[in-house]
């Protein structure tokens, strides 16, 4: 700690290359933060699921299946609950901002318990509701929304039987969700299956996808093989799959969101590397004098390399903190822009941290290893003599 | 060559030293056959014309570099035998160092300058900016604490420079022409300083100077010309 004000004071010598670094360091850690977060809203299903399945067509997600498949799926043995729910592409009034809205079973949002919290009189008042609907807190609040309001959706992909495109619904419930990772999920629209059902005239007694909760999790590959096997060489074969997997499937519709988020964090930390590399190069060159000083008072080789690893992990902490902080800051109002048409944004929370923290470290001694040992090796009569 | 004087002991010592440099394919040699002896309290001036090697004798006696042959004896301990981090102690412990161009550095303060050496001690931190500000008080600029190199005179920050190199009490101060890029008026300062530092403290100091007045403030002086001493003589001390 005796050290920190020379390192400190070294770290400011040339105060606007300096900021320049931080601001480049920052970038990258404020992208690191957030793609580190795009990557955990994409796996964190897995973590949630607690042995739910999803069964959606074999061929693709946007090919329907039929209700009568519910009763086959009902009586596979360590099925517990059964719920469907269809895709509806609705909008209100204008089609941005974009909201998911679906077409639910009724027991829709109680296969989910442990994920949103709904009043019981209000899932009551959904259950007696025809035309009912609940939504998410965020939703509800974004466009204003309060319990008994009449709220019409026009349909993007499924027109009324009378040909017209508005459909009505009364908002009967708001739900919140259990978990601060998943706020995202309040931007949801939820409405009567049935209501759509009979009301639509594009399709009838089809479902999007089945909801299936398992009464053990350690059941799920034999039971999800049971449920396959129900529409073996049928026109319409299954593939069940676990939510992770299935929102994955979801994702790779845009690309594989692993990929991409790790070949730009390539990208950003090799850009990083060879800026940083060159400051600190560029830094250390200038003060060759002045460490060959340092020597001359008695401060040892070790000394001067450690002083300048220091200095190095210090530009690159400084920057990278305040990058993962700005991230911190940023994501809940991503999530809001972007409520729906993504899975919400979690925090970085300690594991993010620790491996931001680990870059950070990594990066400053890979940054300030050359420089150092040219410090370390300096002989101290050529770099008075400034040769 | 023998500068002791009849109040104590040598503390430097000097034996057939020899110091070549290696260009490319060629040795050249610097210095060749160099015996020395600096009393204790000696305030010695080395002088020469350029290129005859006294600033490389100046660096060998301040251990900042090592010699080809021969041996350097300063306090009793056999400096040419040390090597890298036991050298780098010892200087820590045993010489302060006085430049031509100060080599303050520029990001601190001329408080935290002072205070450099002292971050190779254990000191606590308030101990060291106890003795930092001492050594200031000393030199005459307690009231330049706070200010950086940038702000202060080239008479000041040799002044500062020299605070450093007095800081931890060493014994010996070497100084390489440390009046060379000073003005008549602040290079007389420093020297009066220097005299004083070796009079009143009892610091040994080795100076090299091109500059015959520099000179005269020490009480010995001798000559290097093409790496050899050529001549030696007393200085004649105002009273």
């Amino acid at each position: 700690m005796k050290y920190f004000s020379l390192i400190w004071a070294a770290l400011w010598r040339r105060k606007t290359r300096t900021l320049f670094t931080l601001f480049s360091v920052l970038t990258a850690f404020l992208l690191f933060g957030m793609l580190d977060a795009v990557r955990t809203a994409f796996n964190v299903g897995d973590q949630l699921s607690s042995g739910r399945m999803i069964v959606s067509s074999k061929l693709s997600i946007t090919q329907a299946l039929p209700i009568s498949l519910l009763n086959s799926i009902q009586r596979v043995p360590g099925v517990k609950q059964v719920g469907w729910a269809n895709w509806f592409g609705g909008y209100y009034q204008h089609p941005t901002p974009f909201f998911p809205n679906f077409a639910v079973s009724s027991n829709y949002l109680g296969l989910f318990r442990n994920r949103y919290e709904l009043p019981p009189a209000q899932a009551k008042a959904f259950a007696d509701t025809r035309d009912g609907a609940v939504v998410g807190a965020a939703l509800a609040k974004q466009f204003g929304w309060k319990l008994g309001q009449r709220v019409p959706l026009i349909a993007g992909i499924f027109p009324r039987n009378d040909g017209s495109n508005d459909w009505n619904f009364q908002i009967v419930g708001i739900f919140t969700a259990k978990n601060p990772k998943l706020k995202g999920a309040e931007q949801q629209f939820l409405f009567h299956w049935k209501y759509f059902d009979e009301g639509n005239a594009y399709m009838k007694n089809m479902v999007g996808w089945y909801v299936v909760n398992l009464a053990s999790p350690a059941d799920a590959n034999r039971v999800a093989q049971a449920i396959d096997a129900l529409s073996q060489n049928s026109d319409h074969e299954t593939k069940t799959q676990t939510e992770q997997a299935f929102q994955a499937a979801f994702a790779k519709q845009i690309g594989d969101i692993g990929l991409i988020a790790g070949g730009i964090m390539a990208a950003v930390f090799f850009t990083l590397l060879l800026l940083t590399g060159n400051t600190m190069a560029q830094a250390v060159r200038e003060r060759i004098p002045e460490l060959a000083v340092l020597k001359t008072l008695g401060f040892q080789d070790r000394t001067v390399l450690a002083l300048v690893l220091a200095e190095s992990v210090l530009l690159i902490a400084l920057g990278g903190v305040l990058g993962m902080g700005l991230a911190e800051l940023v994501i809940p109002g991503l999530n809001t822009t972007l409520a729906g048409a993504f899975p919400a944004l979690p925090s970085l929370g300690w594991h993010g941290w620790l491996t931001g923290l680990g870059l950070m470290l990594l990066i400053g001694l890979v940054v300030g290893a050359l420089p150092a040992l040219r410090g370390m090796r300096l002989k101290i009569v050529d770099a008075l003599a400034g040769r | 060559m023998n500068t002791t004087n009849a109040t104590g002991g040598n503390l430097i010592e000097i034996r057939d030293l020899a110091k070549a440099y290696t260009r490319g394919k060629q040795r050249v040699p610097v210095l060749q056959g160099v015996n020395l002896d600096v009393a204790a309290g000696d305030f010695f001036a080395l002088m020469g014309p350029s290129g005859s090697g006294k600033t490389t004798l100046l660096n060998l006696i301040g251990g900042l570099d090592t010699p080809s042959a021969g041996s350097i004896v300063i306090g009793g301990q056999r400096v040419d035998r040390l090597g890298g981090a036991a050298l780098a102690r010892w200087r820590a412990a045993h010489v302060g160092f006085v430049f031509q161009f100060y080599n303050l550095l520029p990001m601190l303060s001329a408080q935290k300058n002072v205070e450099l050496p002292l971050l190779l001690t254990k000191l606590p931190a308030g101990e060291r900016r106890k003795r930092a500000a001492i050594a200031l008080q000393l030199v005459g600029l307690a009231d330049r604490a706070g200010h950086k190199p940038s702000e202060l005179s080239g008479g000041q920050q040799q002044r500062v420079a020299i605070a450093r190199a007095i800081v931890t009490d060493p014994t010996l101060l070497v100084c390489d022409e440390p009046t060379g890029d000073l003005d008549r008026a602040s290079a007389e300062e420093v020297l009066t300083l220097l005299q004083r530092l070796n009079r009143e403290y009892g610091k040994t100091i080795v100076m090299v100077t091109h500059d015959p007045r520099a000179a005269e403030h020490a009480s010995h002086m001798v000559h290097l010309d093409k790496g050899e001493l050529v001549g030696a003589a007393r200085v004649a001390q105002p009273a």
